[in-house]
């Protein structure tokens, strides 16, 4: 500031001093200083931002690349010896992915340059929308640590991979390549060792084979940040993601230790519960390293990327528009609106350039602002057919269920899909799903789990779109507790997904969906219809309760009477007991049936511990708690004291009281099911 | 546990031959009931047991004898119903347990038959019993269902009241002088049959009895009893059956006649009607516990007045009292009864009730000295 240093008599400066100061801002510069705007806030989200951004791009790329995405998530404490009240530490979270890898010219663009990608430009669902991720997250990394970022690449199966490391000038929004070298070395050969568990998955079950990996991509980023479980962590991020996208699969090394602090571990999956189970389509745990299983084997449907809906645009952005197709195709206002819309057919576009006052004819850079303006109006009255859907791809509610079933311990899973519905012309699609009971928390507000591309929301929960729908549900009705104005209690987790070619949000950080009516409401009707089968469900739950409990009112005390009735009268016990246990089925058989009438017969399904209807439900029979009057009945069957000359054994049918107790599938502490054993066979179901 | 049935015979207890000849009944009417139980079962029939009604609707005032008694309706209570399955069971399991008692010849409190069934249903956590108010209802159930008393099903229960006075009576083989008992009386028990307890030797011309121990307490101390020639007896509130049940003995066999001294409230009055014709829930034994002759000499509704008592004296009738005494002017006992129905009204115009005690409030001992001998004297009381 040499001007201001030789005019000192007057205060402030004149416009050419000014002017000297004034200049472009790069925007990295802007994002340098301003790195809370994209979730680099403190330390933990750091690290957090930094994996999300990294998995989101290499769960798009798969996608595009139509690969069913598999992904290694490293993350390495590089100061593992610090003294245990530092509360952050040096990080290198390294992503792997099996897509297709990036041209070797691209590689300083992607990760170098802020707001550069291909998503930006065009309305297509994808979970990265403006391109300032992943190299604001290699900008984070230099700036905390001055270490440049690495990414490895091999985008041809049989060809060397490259290695390249890149460290970005803010000045310039230009990256700078330090080192750039061919490689065998892909999948990274160092990452199957960097901890224990990693070195066990290697050795028993593969990480990271080449073979797995033939293509790909790894990004190696050192930060300094904070690695702490609970809510708002990489664990919870990926645990989500995971059940956002039961097509992928995903392993997680975390770091050797936590960062120094207090631990509040909420994860969906207990510990223990993971490690008891073996089921493959589950998340489990071993060595520390956690395994997040594919759950279906298709890739989502492929979006198709769609022009802008005349009604989804402003008047400034119709004025480009314009000039950019001047600019390129020299064409008709008439061709215009067909090629640079969705939904304007030639017969609405001749009708559009009459109402304006312009022939067919007229070129596009012919118009100029006050007709364009008029044509903005134009767009706002005239009757168009909704933008298309098919550049939407939902979760689906197989795959939804899917995810919450390896993902949520609950007894009950519902999912819904909505028929797309459009916001300020862009074309939107909500999906809700919510799993119940099982190992869930009884006494907290239900958790509310948020998606917007397949891809979690973690913060500022209170701020969003969704959790306004459901704090405006009226869960009461469905059988559950709601404060009021606020999610409901119970044992629930709610989920909400918005599948969207622009999702709105309300930050740059991606964090909450902005609150519009059309979408709120889009999101109310899918937690209804969620909402309705819970209720369903728990009635019918409550009357087998009832029912089950009436049966077993009566085998439980004609033990004690046929006991009693042999001492007083020396009778032998065993024909009464039959006799009155003939009775007591004959009784209730009345109340099966009264079930079957009320309810949909149970079909025979091939597993009995699992049901699927392809109505959105799923009941896991073995998850169900314990309902009974606190007689809980173990497989102990009912003796009598019988002369010693009798011999003894279980006397009793062993189909009325060798209760069945049968362990669900995946939880660590086996719940008794009440119905008797052959119940397995002919109890009716629920559904 | 196996083969009970038959022990009757090496009964541990020496017991003369018409016990033996009771328990042989009792033994009778259980053995029928299970085998009935058994038969049902085997044949399909649903098993029923037939309990006679222990309430309102079910008791009958003999108006002739002065006596409530129990009608003949009778409640099913089936194993295969939801509201009786347990009590179905519990009453079998006391079956059980009353059979296994007059086998082994002993007897038991509640308690302790209660302690006796209760266990866990086999295979689950539930009790046969989950506490004595389960245990009790059952045993009266099964009293009238086997139409047996409790003593014949050798249960008793607590000891309560005590009795002191001119009396000599012989209690399972041993005398008690019952002039010579102390500050603490003669605890009453809760089988008084004849074949337990004889009445030797008796001077006394009435029984006084009172509505609790402190005021028992009071006339003891002042030798009421002795000055009075009389027996002294309370019954620690509503009097339980062995009480009454001696109260009924000494007037029906000695002849004395039974003088009350109550509160003046209705909880008062109820006690008096149940000393007099019977309660409801225990109407099938009013023949054996009814005292129609007994008199209720106080406390009166007039003694406020009449006594000149102090004002620190009235408790207020609460709404509960103010229906009770409705309640209780419209027994069929009381309707009619000019006596009574002048009795409650003076009560419900006080406002207020007044204890025995609150005769202290004059003098220690004006209730002994004074107001007991005065209205004895007087013959003033309601019968």
């Amino acid at each position: 500031m040499t001007s201001a240093a030789k005019d000192v008599k007057r205060r402030g400066s004149n416009a050419e001093e000014m002017g000297a100061r004034q200049r472009d801002i790069s925007v990295s510069e802007f994002f340098a200083k301003n790195r809370h705007l994209l979730g680099f806030d403190n330390p933990r989200k750091a690290l957090l931002t930094t994996v999300k951004e990294a998995v989101d791009n290499s769960l798009d790329a798969c996608e595009e690349g139509g690969i069913l995405p598999e992904l290694a998530v490293v993350i390495e404490d590089l100061q593992p010896d610090r003294a245990a009240t530092v509360k952050s530490s040096r990080y290198r979270v390294t992503i792997v992915d099996n897509g297709p890898g990036i041209v070797r010219k691209q590689v300083e663009n992607i990760f170098g340059r802020l707001l550069y990608g291909s998503k930006f430009h065009r309305l297509k669902m994808s979970r990265g929308q403006q391109g300032i991720g992943i190299s604001a997250a290699g900008m984070y990394g230099l700036i905390t640590t001055g270490r440049p970022m690495t990414i490895v690449t091999r985008p041809k199966p049989n060809a060397l991979a490259h290695r390249i490391e890149l460290a970005m000038n803010t000045k310039t929004n230009r990256a700078e390549v330090i080192t750039d070298v061919e490689t065998e070395d892909f999948p990274p050969e160092r990452l199957r060792g960097v901890t224990l568990g990693a070195r066990a998955l290697a050795s028993e079950k593969g990480f990271l084979d080449a073979i797995e990996f033939p293509t790909g991509t790894s990004v190696s980023i050192e930060l300094e940040g904070r690695y702490q479980r609970g809510r708002g962590s990489v664990d919870e991020f990926l645990e989500l993601t995971a059940i956002a996208n039961p097509h992928a699969k995903f392993v997680f090394v975390p770091p050797s230790r936590e960062s120094a602090t207090e631990e509040d571990d909420v994860p969906l999956v207990t510990q223990g519960a993971a490690s008891a189970a073996s089921s493959a389509t589950t998340t489990t745990d071993t060595h520390g390293v956690i395994i997040f299983p594919r759950g279906v084997q298709e890739l989502p449907r492929e979006t198709q990327e769609i022009q802008p809906h005349p009604k989804g645009i402003e008047l400034g952005i119709l004025l480009q528009m314009l000039k950019d197709y001047e600019a390129t195709e020299k064409g008709s206002l008439f061709s215009f609106l067909q090629e640079r819309f969705c939904r304007v057919s030639a017969v609405t576009a001749a009708a559009m350039c009459k109402k304006v006052g312009v022939t067919t004819r007229t070129r596009a850079g012919d118009i100029d602002p006050p007709v364009a303006e008029k044509l903005f109006k134009e767009f706002e009255t005239t009757k168009l057919a909704p933008p298309p859907t098919d550049c939407l791809a939902p979760i689906g509610v197989r795959q939804m269920l899917a995810g919450m079933l390896k993902g949520v311990r609950a007894e009950f899973y519902a999912a819904s899909s909505r028929d797309a519905a459009v916001y300020r012309g862009r074309p939107f699609q909500i999906e809700a799903a919510i799993a119940f009971g099982g190992d869930l928390p009884c006494e907290e507000s239900a958790r509310v789990i948020r998606f917007a591309n397949r891809v979690p929301l973690l913060f500022q929960q209170s701020a969003c779109s969704s959790f306004k729908a459901i704090a405006e549900t009226a869960w009461k009705n469905y059988g559950l507790q709601q404060p009021r104005g606020n999610v409901p209690t119970g044992p629930l987790v709610v989920m909400i997904h918005m599948a969207s070619v622009w999702v709105p949000f309300t930050s740059e950080s991606k964090e909450a969906i902005a609150d519009y009516d059309e979408i709120r409401k889009e999101m109310k009707l899918a937690l209804m219809e969620c909402g309705r089968k819970l209720g369903t469900y728990l009635r019918k739950r409550l009357k087998m309760k009832r029912e089950s409990d009436r049966r077993d009112v009566f085998e439980r005390y004609i033990g004690e009477i046929a006991k009693a009735l042999h001492q007083i009268t020396g009778r032998n016990p065993k024909p009464i007991y039959d006799a009155l246990l003939l009775q007591a089925r004959a009784k209730t058989a009345v109340a099966d049936v009264e079930l079957d009438d009320e309810g949909r017969v149970r079909k025979q399904a091939p597993d009995p511990s699992e049901e699927q209807d392809d109505e959105g439900v799923i009941i896991v029979e073995g998850a169900i708690p314990n309902l009974g009057s606190g007689a809980v009945i173990p497989a102990a069957p009912v003796e009598f004291d019988v002369p010693a000359s009798a011999p003894r054994r279980a006397r009793a049918p062993k189909d009325a009281t060798a209760r069945k107790v049968s362990a669900p599938a995946v939880s660590s502490a086996p719940s008794v099911k009440k119905p008797n054993k052959r119940s397995v066979a002919d109890t009716p179901s629920l559904f | 546990m196996a083969a009970k049935k038959t022990t009757t015979s090496d009964a541990a207890q020496p017991a003369t031959g018409r016990l033996k000849e009771r328990d042989a009944k009792t033994t009778k009417k259980i053995l029928e009931l299970a085998e009935e139980m058994a038969r049902r079962a085997l044949s399909g029939q649903d098993p029923i047991i037939q309990i006679p009604t222990r309430a309102k609707s079910n008791t009958i005032w003999n108006k002739k004898r002065g006596i409530l008694e129990m009608g003949s309706a009778t409640a099913a209570r089936p194993l295969f119903d939801l509201k009786t399955a347990k009590q179905f069971m519990q009453t079998m399991l006391h079956s059980n347990t009353i059979n296994d008692l007059i086998a082994a010849g002993k007897t038991s409190s509640l308690r302790g038959v209660f302690y006796k069934a209760k266990h866990t249903v086999a295979g689950t956590r539930e009790n046969t019993f989950d506490g004595q108010d389960e245990s009790d209802p059952i045993l009266e159930d099964l009293e009238v269902a086997l139409g047996a008393l409790r003593e014949e099903l050798h249960v008793f229960a607590e000891n309560r009241g005590s009795m002191v006075g001119n009396i000599t009576i012989v209690d399972r083989g041993d005398e008690i002088n019952c002039r010579k008992m102390g500050s603490g009386g003669y605890a009453l028990p809760s089988i008084v049959e004849p074949d337990i307890i004889q009445f030797k030797k008796c001077e006394a011309k009435f029984i006084l009895h009172v509505e609790k121990g402190t005021v028992w307490n009071r006339f003891n101390e002042d030798r009421f009893w002795e000055k009075n020639n009389c027996i002294l007896t309370h019954g620690a509130g509503q009097p339980p059956r062995g009480c009454r049940r001696l109260l009924q003995r000494m007037t029906q066999e000695l002849k004395l006649p039974l003088i009350c001294v109550l509160d003046c409230d209705p909880w008062g009055h109820y006690i008096y009607s149940v000393i007099k014709q019977g309660s409801i829930s225990l109407a099938f034994e009013s023949s054996r516990l009814a005292i129609p002759e007994a008199k209720f000499l106080g406390i009166r509704a007039k003694d406020f007045r009449a006594c000149d008592l102090d004002d620190a004296v009235k408790i207020d009738l609460t709404e509960n009292d103010i229906k009770r005494a409705g309640e209780i002017a419209a027994y069929p006992w009381f309707e009619h009864h000019k006596g009574w129905q002048r009795e409650i009204d003076q009560l419900l115009k006080n406002g207020f009730k007044m204890e025995v005690e609150s005769l202290i409030t004059k003098d220690i001992s004006y209730v002994t000295d004074t107001y007991v001998p005065e209205r004895l004297k007087a013959r003033d009381w309601i019968d």
